[in-house]
C-alpha cells in the first residue's frame, strides 16, 4: 500500500506547483462518471436541506381522498401515499433523516476509529493490545447483526439507531487506520523526525496523519453507501425513525401493503436509497482509482 | 500445520468469550430492570422469586455473567418472553431455515459472481466487462429489502409465478414446492454477496493475466484455454474463502429480507424479537449467530491454506 503515490512524469510537469490533492481533483474532473454522481448527490443534499421551501405540501396532513393516487395526479405529482399524503413532499423530506442517518455515523466512527486507531498504531504495546483485541470481538460480528443488536436491545430511536450504526462502523475504521500507522511509523522520515526532536504529537499530527489521513478518508468514504443502507434498513424493521416522519426505509415499510395496488408508489422511496448508495459507491471507486489507492 | 490449527482455534477461544460478554450486556444495555426484561409482566410472586434466584439477579454483574455462560453452555439461553417457550428450541429451528436459504444464496452468488467476474477480468475495459462492472456494482448498492419488494411485485403479483412469502407447509410438499419458496428470498440475499464476489474475482484475474508465469505458459505455447485452467487455480482458493466469509454475513444479515419474505428463519426471530421487546430471544438469537460467524470464519483460516499452499500459516 502505497501512501503518498508518486506523481507520474507528466502530470508532475504539467501540474509542478500543484499539491497531491489537486492532482486528486483534476483527476477526478476527468471522470464523467464521478462527475455525475457528485452531481446527482448535490441535488439530493439540497434538495433535502431546502425541503421545507421546495415542497408543494404538507409531509404530515393527508387528504383521505387522495390515498394511493397515481403519479401524476393533479397537485399531488408522484401520487399520494397509504395515507392520502403527498408522495413528493415525503420524499424530499425524508431525504433529510435518511442522509443524517447515513453520513453522521461514519463521520462519528472516522473520528473516534481513527482517534483509537492511530493511537493503537503509534503507541504499540499494551495500548494497542487492548484496543485491537476489542476491535476483534467487534469483528466477530457481522455489522448488520451488531446494529440490529445494539438498536433493538436500547429500543426504537434515532438516538439509538445512530449510536448503533457508529459503534458498527469504528472497527473496520480502527484497523484501517491503525495498520496504516504501524506502516509509516517505522519508516526513515519519522525516525528523522524524532531524531530531530520533534515530540510524539507533532509527528503525529505532520507525519501520520498526512500519510495517512488519504486511504482513512478514501475507506471511511466507501462505508457511506453500506451506512445509508443499514440506516434506512433499521428504520425499514421499526428501529430508527418512527411514524410519521418522513423516512425513505420507513416509507418503504409503511408502503408494503400499497405493492398490489400502487407498485410504483411502493417502491418509490426504494429507488431514492438505491440512487443514493449507488453514487456513493461509484463516487467512492472514482476517488480510489484517482487517488491510486488499491 | 497442527501447529497453525491449535494456534487459530486459540485466536477463536477469547473471541468467543468476549462475544458472549457482549451478548450478556446487551440486557443491561436495555432499559429498565433487568427482571422485567427476562420475564413476562404478568408473572407471579414465585416466578419471579424463581427467576431472581435463575439468574442471580441479585449478585454482582460478573456473577450474573457466569451464572449466564453456564446456562448458555448447558444450552439454556432463558425462555422467550413472547411465546414462553425456551428461546434455544425457538433458535434452532429456524436455523435451519436460515442455514438453507443461506447456502443457496451462496451457492447463486458463487457461481453468479466466478462466472461474471473471470468473464469481467478476461475482457478488461470492453464493453462486456464495463455492463458486468455496472452489475456488480448495482448488486453491492441495491437495497436488498427493496430488491425483495420489486421481485415479489415481478414475479408474485404481476406473474403470478412464485410465492410471494412464507416457506409454505413444509410437511406435505416435496422438494420442488419447497425450493419454489425460496427462490425470491434466496435471489434477493444473493445480490449483494454476487457483486461483492464478482468485483473481487474480476480484481483478482485481472492481476494473475498480468503476471509473469501467465506469459510463461504463453511462451510455453499453451493455449488460451489451458492458461484459463491455470488462472482459475490460482484465484479458486481466495475466492472460495470470500464465499465462505460471505455465507456468514448472509446467515446474519438476512433479517431484512427474511422480513419482506416472512422467511421463518433467524431474522424474522429477531425482528419478532425486536417488535415485542423479546430480550431473551433477541439476545439468545444474536449469540448462536454471532458464535456461528466465528465458527466460519475459523474453518475459512484453516481450510483456505489447505487449497492454497502459498499462504503462511503466521
Amino acid at each position: 500500500m502505497t501512501f503518498v503515490p508518486p506523481a507520474s512524469p507528466d502530470i508532475a510537469v504539467t501540474f509542478q506547483s500543484t499539491g497531491y490533492w489537486t492532482g486528486v481533483m483534476q483527476r477526478l474532473k476527468r471522470d464523467p462518471v464521478s462527475i455525475a454522481c457528485l452531481i446527482i448527490l448535490t441535488l439530493i443534499t439540497l434538495s433535502a436541506v431546502f425541503a421545507p421551501l421546495i415542497a408543494p405540501n404538507d409531509p404530515s396532513v393527508g387528504k383521505v381522498m387522495l390515498r394511493l393516487k397515481p403519479i401524476g395526479t393533479e397537485g399531488y405529482l408522484l401520487g399520494g401515499d397509504e395515507l392520502g399524503r403527498d408522495m413528493l413532499t415525503r420524499l424530499l423530506y425524508g431525504g433529510r433523516l435518511s442522509l443524517i442517518m447515513g453520513v453522521v455515523p461514519v463521520v462519528l466512527a472516522l473520528l473516534i476509529g481513527g482517534t483509537l486507531g492511530v493511537t493503537a498504531g503509534f503507541t504499540g504495546g499494551f495500548v494497542s493490545v487492548i484496543i485491537m483485541r476489542t476491535t476483534d470481538v467487534f469483528f466477530a460480528f457481522p455489522s448488520v447483526l451488531l446494529a440490529v443488536a445494539i438498536a433493538g436491545a436500547l429500543g426504537s430511536g434515532l438516538g439509538n439507531t445512530l449510536l448503533a450504526l457508529t459503534v458498527v462502523l469504528i472497527p473496520p475504521l480502527v484497523r484501517v487506520s491503525e495498520s496504516a500507522t504501524t506502516q509509516v511509523r517505522s519508516l526513515d522520515f519519522v525516525e528523522a523526525a524524532r531524531a530531530s526532536g520533534a515530540g510524539s504529537f507533532s509527528i503525529i499530527r505532520v507525519h501520520i496523519l498526512g500519510n495517512i489521513m488519504g486511504p482513512v478518508l478514501v475507506y471511511a468514504f466507501s462505508l457511506l453507501s453500506v451506512s445509508i443502507i443499514m440506516a434506512a434498513g433499521l428504520s425499514f424493521i421499526g428501529l430508527g425513525a418512527k411514524p410519521p416522519t418522513p423516512e425513505w426505509g420507513l416509507m418503504l415499510n409503511s408502503l408494503r401493503g400499497a405493492i398490489y395496488s400502487q407498485p410504483l408508489i411502493a417502491a418509490m422511496p426504494g429507488v431514492m436509497i438505491f440512487i443514493v448508495s449507488l453514487s456513493f459507491n461509484l463516487l467512492s471507486d472514482g476517488l480510489r482509482s484517482a487517488m491510486d489507492v488499491k | 500445520m497442527l501447529a497453525y490449527i491449535l494456534k487459530r482455534i486459540a485466536y477463536a477461544v477469547p473471541i468467543s468469550i468476549g462475544v458472549s460478554v457482549l451478548c450478556f450486556s446487551l440486557v443491561q444495555l436495555a432499559p429498565g430492570d433487568p427482571l422485567t426484561l427476562v420475564i413476562s409482566t404478568d408473572a407471579s410472586q414465585e416466578a419471579i422469586d424463581a427467576a431472581k434466584q435463575r439468574y442471580g439477579l441479585d449478585q454482582p454483574l460478573p456473577v450474573q455473567y457466569f451464572i449466564w455462560l453456564k446456562n448458555a453452555v448447558a444450552g439454556d439461553l432463558g425462555q422467550s418472553i413472547a411465546s414462553g417457550r425456551p428461546v434455544a428450541a425457538e433458535i434452532g429451528n429456524a436455523t435451519v431455515y436460515s442455514l438453507s436459504l443461506a447456502f443457496i444464496a451462496s451457492v447463486i452468488a458463487f457461481v453468479l459472481g466466478c462466472g461474471m467476474g473471470v468473464i469481467s477480468g478476461y475482457t478488461l475495459g470492453s464493453m462486456t466487462d464495463k455492463l458486468v462492472s455496472a452489475i456488480a456494482i448495482s448488486g453491492v448498492s441495491i437495497p436488498h429489502y427493496w430488491l425483495g419488494i420489486v421481485l415479489v411485485v415481478l414475479f408474485s403479483v404481476n406473474l403470478n409465478l412464485l410465492p410471494a412469502m412464507g416457506a409454505g407447509n413444509s410437511d406435505e410438499m416435496d422438494l420442488w414446492q419447497r425450493l419454489r419458496f425460496m427462490v425470491l428470498p434466496a435471489i434477493t440475499l444473493a445480490a449483494m454477496p454476487t457483486g461483492i464476489i464478482t468485483r473481487s474475482v474480476r480484481a483478482l484475474v485481472a492481476e494473475k493475466l498480468s503476471e509473469d508465469f501467465v506469459t510463461a505458459l504463453a511462451a510455453k505455447g499453451l493455449t488460451r484455454t489451458q492458461i484459463f485452467f491455470h488462472i482459475v487455480k490460482n484465484a479458486a482458493p481466495t475466492a472460495l474463502a470470500i464465499v465462505g466469509v460471505q455465507m456468514g454475513y448472509l446467515m446474519a444479515g438476512s433479517i431484512l429480507v427474511e422480513t419482506v419474505f416472512s422467511w421463518p428463519g433467524t431474522g424474522l426471530l429477531l425482528n419478532n424479537a425486536i417488535l415485542n421487546r423479546d430480550i431473551p430471544l433477541l439476545q439468545g438469537t444474536i449469540l448462536v449467530l454471532a458464535l456461528f460467524f466465528v465458527v466460519l470464519n475459523l474453518v475459512v483460516d484453516i481450510v483456505h491454506p489447505l487449497f492454497d499452499p502459498r499462504i503462511k500459516r503466521a
